[in-house]
């Protein structure tokens, strides 16, 4: 609650909004609190090489050589990006059509569906841009569910849905539990469960929100689990969103499904309609700084709606321009796609060889960047309280910001993500170095 | 009444249907023939009762009826899943997302769509549909295009050792802008108000655009159902920025021509006390000044005066000063941060916006600025800006643009010089029509006086008067109904994105529309 008065002539301290106080941003999570850490003590190769290795944050460094390569190659003098005799300043500072332009969405349709292998084809026109994934499923959120209605969203979940789906939205997470038995994998059983739970509780469910590949597992869903998905939401006649922001992370590409693929065969509207994808460019191509969203829907009410609510949200033209070429240059993405996909598998190769050697298990994964380690071994109390602690050990001791899995509301206690990819191959042995030294140490007591 | 398990569709007369079928015309009707008594009991109640129910069996076989989603509706089985002719339901949007898709009627956003359909070209289509209807300024592009060929490349890639380094502007930055942004907008800001004001960096928050700086300030400041009090007339697209998502109710505070549009302690007296009454809780005040539509620049006094009654009742003021550097008149511009930091008030509950998109012409870079001395406010806006930020590089070009100084103080001196030649020649053009406009001094547009050309002195035949100026002089000029204005035939026309010679032609196509209705 909000307690100032900053004029000594006024007592009537003024109100604000239940958004404004509320802590549905969960900041104050330890998800959060570890980066407070890191900031205040960064690890630098050279200038504080005892500093906290930040782990916790999931964003693609690996290949930013190829992206410096192609844009000094092809955009000498910065002519790609609107300085010298480029089509349109004016265009560029004038345009804030919320269609976006037609250029860039093409290009963004043309690299999803590069990503996929061409197994999934994307009209531009039903790309909706926004100011990164975080708005994409906000605004979905807003578009298919009102306040008090509830998504089912698996568990683990990436953190930040708590405050992107839930904040200025009103709208309940209702989760639905998975454990390692089947290797965190959805089952009819926890959906059903947590369709049940909803409406024992008087909640109207409007939407499951998947992410493929997921955060934190690190690993693609099943094709079966899609259909069944699928199959679930017709019955209960309900949204089925799938966040694919790893999409273009994962290291074999036949071993991902995107619901598109599922949904490109089917020609029933009312089947269709009820399929979203949110995609953003933050990830795959290690550019979270440019705010580049996508929102793509079967759905023709949900494309209108979301364009006109994009306002909010808008790309800037600036960066809509400066990315077009570059995404349709179909030489360089899948160049950039197939290199990229390389180089994480051999940073995960590298972090699961050096956890195993020191006698830690991973879950098997095959996309995104970070793994999903399981510590569970070494609590004390096999409790949250419990992980927690290891949590701040790991911290406070080894240096290293790692996410617990309570913060995703995993139901297993003892698991953790661990990203690798926000750092160099020399950064990451340090981080090993750290951990076998301190399973070293624990093993002499 | 059976269902057969397909669901009510989502488009917005389905609803709208759904509303009016309500239980209290069911009670209603029958209790109105049984008062009446007319034709006896019987026939007085029955008639009525039959024709309705009647009327809604109609109704309801024409189009199913709303099925709880919670109950499992007689679909097929999995088997049969993926086969046409399914009778699956149709998938619902939310009830606040409905509104969103269904086409405008406002003539604001009708006058914006036609031009789209035919816009006038100097030189390739001299009859088509002259935009007046946007608040955008194409006067001092060609400063902004020297500067960007100049200096884009070098502002976006900044770096030590002159490698381009993409790292810097393709990472996770904080999401309300980066320091040296926020340093810059505060030191651009101080200086296009005068140099009366100074701004402090840590209040600030940048945004992409003036729309979600606006949208996040309501989510701040009032709770859905809530209201904000707004002078008309008043920017049309307010009612979607703050209406859309927030669930916050604005209340017109109508303004006379008398006073030439400025509002009165007494008038936002009256409208609270009338909220009040009807159980809505008011929140703030939201204004711009420089004004949109009537361009008009509040007085100290008046300021004060807004300050001082949002004091008394325990609610926020919210100034959206986007025009704040186009100003060309000879009134000196105040800003409301002036006020709050004078230390007669209390500032907590003062928020400004700011924006490049009309002083600088960029709104396609989407850069808008929430400024408020509440720090709570500042913390909640600061962390909602990971749906609204800026993208890094462009931060960089904006550092780089706004702390030039000397090229700031040559643009804003030609492009406030250059607003005042234009607004002169095109009020002079309307004056020799025998058009008067309001008095303004700032903003992109002025506030027209029609009302000479009016059939009828009414919305009505405002709106007719609209549609003529559309269809038949091919001119887009903003009708006051949609920007809530209760006095008819005034209209809001942006002139800044016009050519010297572009002028006469809209005063001759006026001119032959005036001819031709009195003939």
């Amino acid at each position: 609650m909000m307690e100032r008065s900053s004029n000594n002539n006024n007592n009537n301290v003024v109100e604000l909004s239940r958004v404004a106080v509320s802590d549905t941003h969960g900041e104050d999570s330890p998800y959060f609190a570890g980066w407070k850490a890191y900031d205040e003590n960064p690890y630098d190769e050279s200038h504080n090489p005892s500093g906290v290795i930040q782990m916790g944050l999931a964003e693609n460094q690996v290949s930013f050589d190829l992206l410096e390569t192609y844009l000094e190659k092809k955009n000498p003098e910065g002519s790609m990006w609107g300085s010298k005799g480029a089509p349109g300043f004016r265009e560029n500072a004038l345009f804030q059509d919320y269609h976006g332009l037609k250029t860039f969405r093409q290009a963004m349709a043309s690299f999803m569906e590069q990503i996929r292998g061409g197994k999934a084809r994307f009209d531009p026109d039903r790309i909706v841009l926004t100011a990164g994934a975080t708005a994409a499923n906000e605004l979905l959120t807003f578009i298919l569910a009102d306040p008090n209605d509830a998504l089912l969203v698996p568990t683990p979940y990436y953190p930040g849905f708590d405050r992107d789906l839930r904040w200025r939205t009103g709208v309940k997470i209702v989760p639905i539990h998975c454990d390692s038995s089947n290797h965190f994998q959805i089952t009819p059983e926890a959906l059903e469960s947590a369709y049940q739970t909803a409406r024992d509780a008087n909640i109207r469910v409007r939407g499951v929100l998947i992410t493929n590949p997921s955060n934190p597992l690190g690993a693609t869903v099943q094709k079966k689990v899609l259909e069944y998905l699928l199959d679930f939401c017709v019955r209960k006649n309900i949204h089925l969103v799938s966040d694919e922001i790893y999409s273009g992370s994962v290291f074999h590409a036949s071993e991902f499904t995107s619901v598109a693929e599922i949904v490109e065969n089917i020609d029933d509207v009312s089947v269709k309609e009820r399929v979203h994808i949110v995609y953003s460019l933050s990830k795959d191509l290690g550019l979270p700084g440019f705010r580049v969203g996508t929102i793509y829907s079967y759905n023709d009410n949900v494309v209108r709606t979301a364009r006109r609510m994009s306002s909010f949200t808008l790309v800037s033209s600036q960066t809509q321009h400066m990315l077009a070429s570059m995404l349709s240059d179909e030489e360089f993405t899948d160049k950039y796609i197939r290199i990229n996909r390389e180089r994480l598998r051999r940073r995960y190769e590298i972090i699961v060889e050096g956890l195993k050697k020191a006698g830690i298990e991973c879950l098997k994964g095959n996309a995104g960047l970070f793994c999903w380690m399981n510590l569970g071994f070494l609590l004390e109390k096999k409790t949250k309280d419990g992980e927690l602690q290891l949590w701040d050990v790991i911290l406070k001791e080894l240096k290293l910001n790692i996410s617990p899995g309570t913060s995703c509301h995993c139901s297993e206690v003892g698991w953790f993500r661990v990203c690798f990819a926000n750092m160099s191959e020399n950064t990451l042995e340090i981080a090993l170095k750290r951990i076998h030294e301190f399973m070293d140490r624990r093993r002499r007591f | 009444l059976s269902t057969n398990g397909s669901n009510l569709s989502s488009t917005p007369e389905a609803t709208t249907i759904a509303a009016a079928e309500q239980f209290p015309m069911r009670l209603i009707v029958p209790l109105r023939g049984v008062i009446q008594g007319r034709g006896g009991l019987f026939v007085g109640s029955l008639i009525p009762c039959c024709l309705f129910y009647f009327l809604q069996l109609y109704l309801k076989r024409r189009r199913p009826p709303p099925s709880d989603p919670a109950e499992l509706p007689r679909t097929s089985s999995r088997t049969n899943l993926f086969s046409r002719g399914n009778s699956i339901g149709r998938v619902r949007v939310s009830s606040r997302a409905v509104p969103v898709a269904k086409p405008s009627d406002s003539p604001y956003y009708i006058g914006l769509e036609r031009v789209k359909t035919d816009p006038y070209d100097r030189i390739k289509n001299t009859d088509g549909i002259i935009q007046l209807g946007l608040a955008e300024s194409t006067l001092c592009f060609d400063l902004l295009k020297r500067w960007m060929s100049e200096n884009l490349m070098e502002s976006m890639m900044q770096s030590d050792d002159g490698e381009f380094d993409i790292s810097s502007i393709a990472m996770y930055k904080p999401f309300e802008g980066l320091l040296e942004l926020r340093v810059a907008f505060a030191d651009f800001m101080s200086r296009i108000m005068g140099g009366n004001v100074s701004f402090d960096p840590s209040n600030m928050v940048i945004t992409a655009g003036g729309t979600p700086a606006i949208e996040v300030l309501a989510f701040c400041l009032a709770d859905h159902g809530n209201a904000f009090l707004i002078p008309t007339p008043y920017y049309p697209g307010f009612d979607r920025d703050i209406k859309f998502r927030t669930g916050v109710e604005l209340i017109p505070v109508h303004c006379r021509n008398s006073d030439n549009f400025t509002v009165t302690v007494s008038a936002l007296e009256q409208a609270l006390n009338q909220a009040r009454k009807r159980g809505c809780k008011v929140s703030g005040i939201l204004f711009s000044n420089p004004s949109n539509p009537v361009g008009n620049i509040l007085s100290r006094e008046t300021l004060q005066d807004i300050l001082r009654f949002a004091q008394e009742k325990n609610i926020h003021v919210i100034s959206d000063e986007i025009f704040a550097g186009s100003v060309y008149g000879d009134k000196e511009f105040v800003s409301m941060a002036e006020i709050a930091g004078s230390g007669d008030f209390d500032k907590s509950r003062v928020h400004i916006i700011y924006g490049l998109s009309k002083d600088l012409s960029i709104p396609g870079f989407r850069a808008g600025v929430i400024y408020s001395f509440h720090e709570d406010v500042v913390n909640a806006a600061k962390k909602l800006m990971r749906f609204s930020s800026v993208p890094v590089p462009v931060q960089r070009i904006l550092i780089s643009l706004l702390s030039d100084v000397r090229f700031i103080e040559e643009y804003m001196r030609a492009h406030r010089q250059r607003i005042r030649d234009k607004h002169i020649r095109f009020v002079e053009g309307l004056k020799q029509l025998g058009i008067p406009c309001a008095e303004s001094g700032g903003g992109l547009s002025c506030w027209v006086d029609m009302s000479s050309l009016l059939t009828s002195y009414s919305e009505k035949g405002e709106l007719e008067l609209f549609e003529k100026l559309l269809t038949v002089a091919k001119i887009n000029a903003t009708p006051g109904t949609a920007c809530y204005c209760i006095e008819p035939g005034w209209f809001r026309c942006c002139f800044t994105a016009l050519a010297d010679e572009d002028i006469p032609v809209i005063m001759e196509r006026i001119r032959q529309l005036r001819e031709s209705s009195r003939s």
